[in-house]
């Protein structure tokens, strides 16, 4: 027992004794997987904080990670590969780093002929397997932020009401309709006539790639809600395919108007306030 | 029981709804509006509901219960100010609100119901030349 915690204070005395050489080698290992997209400086700055906090648990086999002495290494990985994450290394690189140092350290331990200490940094090495893997998982989750992110975003994004005329608001959908969106475009587009006082709303599907009888609902559901609250909407750019579709599947848009393109769309809208948009008689443009 | 008071504006009866209506709210204003617009013989009721953020069916139903009464004495309802979240509601519960006409406020539910009523002067005044013409 004496021997083995000898051996195990030897392997990290021989860490902190030769600190620096190892961070150095470690951070030529890991940028030779970064190919330069990553500065040298950078890295190394990374390797010494990591190597600072690896050190008071480099005495333990990595078994479980759970416990409060990882803490520290632990979100400190996961900060890092968060931010590796966000500039688009793949997992094998952000991983690959923490392994680099496996190699180093066995380089530095080659030419001992002590076996206590070989089952020690073999020990070691099992730990630094469960940071790697950590590494990854902590990868992954950060990516799956970043596309949570970029899907509420495109949800934001893809649903803009804009207004085309004293009380007349549009709203261009594209892309495919699902319950999600159309809930959002519902309550925006809701909103929106509140806030303006708008009396008009036009709903122009010509970016819609498909419509099903769950999408028509949807924009059913739509136009009867804005008519409850006293605007008239109409549903405007529909495609020759998607017509086609809606009288295959039988939907039915009653007494909703629907018009051929968005500029039709707008004149009927315009009519209905007793608007009237005509040519001047000269016919030049100024 | 808190009553909700109704307004006479002209020949507009305002029901402006600012508190959070129980179903016997609802049925003694339906009782409290028929009997005003009996007797100030108005041709037209507003509802501004733009105070009320909830709903449920028994006051989805009120709106189309109370356009029905006014049908009866001749009368135009219009709902005005009806918040989105209560907009969504009732679609959702699936609720008609049948002859009841809908503004965005009052200002806008007070200009239909004025060409709503010029237009039935507009056949009284027809009728009342043709009597005339009569008599003549």
């Amino acid at each position: 027992m004496a021997a083995e915690s000898e051996g195990i204070h030897r392997l990290t005395d021989l860490l902190r004794a030769n600190a620096d050489t190892l961070i150095d080698r470690w951070t030529a290992l890991a940028s030779s997987a970064f190919r330069g997209r990553l500065t040298t400086n950078e890295l190394e700055r990374d390797s010494r904080e990591l190597f600072a906090s690896l050190l008071p648990v480099a005495e333990s086999d990595g078994r479980d990670l759970t416990s409060g002495q990882f803490s520290e290494l632990k979100s400190m990985l996961a900060e890092l590969s968060r931010g590796r994450a966000r500039q688009g290394f793949t997992p094998s690189e952000t991983a690959s780093s923490v392994f680099a140092l496996k190699q180093a350290v066995q380089e530095l331990t080659e030419a001992e002929e002590d076996p206590a200490l070989f089952r020690q940094v073999m020990t070691f090495s099992g730990l630094l397997d469960a940071l790697g893997l950590w590494t990854f998982e902590s990868y992954s989750r950060a990516r799956e932020e970043i596309i949570k992110e970029q899907s509420e975003q495109l949800l934001e994004l893809t649903t803009p009401v804009v207004k085309i005329w004293e009380g007349v608001l549009a709203v261009p959908l594209v892309g495919t309709l699902d319950s999600a969106r159309t809930q959002v475009v519902m309550e925006k587009l809701l909103e929106a006539l509140v806030e303006t006082g708008s009396e008009h709303a036009i709903i122009d599907i010509t970016g819609v790639l498909a419509v099903d009888t769950q999408v028509a609902q949807h924009l059913l559901k739509t136009v009867v809600a804005a008519r409850l609250m006293g605007a008239e909407c109409t549903v405007s750019g529909i495609r020759p395919q998607i017509a086609q579709t809606i009288v295959a599947l039988g939907i039915e848009f009653g007494d909703i108007t629907t018009k051929a393109s968005l500029a039709d769309a707008l004149r009927h809208a315009l009519r209905s306030e007793g608007i009237d948009v005509v040519r001047r008689r000269d016919g030049r443009t100024s | 029981m808190e009553r909700v008071p109704i307004l006479k504006i002209g020949d507009v009866l305002l029901v402006s709804i600012q508190i959070d209506l129980q179903d016997q709210g609802v049925l003694a204003l339906q009782e409290d509006l028929a009997e005003r617009i009996s007797t100030t013989g108005a041709y037209g009721v507003i509802i501004d509901i733009s105070a009320v953020d909830i709903v449920d069916s028994f006051i989805g139903r009120m709106f189309a219960t109370i356009a029905s009464i006014s049908k009866l004495f001749d009368a135009d309802t219009v709902v005005v100010g009806m918040r989105p979240a209560v907009a969504i509601t009732l679609v959702e519960l699936g609720l008609t609100l049948g002859d009841v006409r809908t503004a965005l406020d009052l200002d806008r539910g007070m200009k239909i119901l004025r060409v709503l009523g010029k237009q039935r002067r507009g056949s009284f005044a027809v009728t009342d030349d043709f009597a005339a013409e009569e008599v003549l």
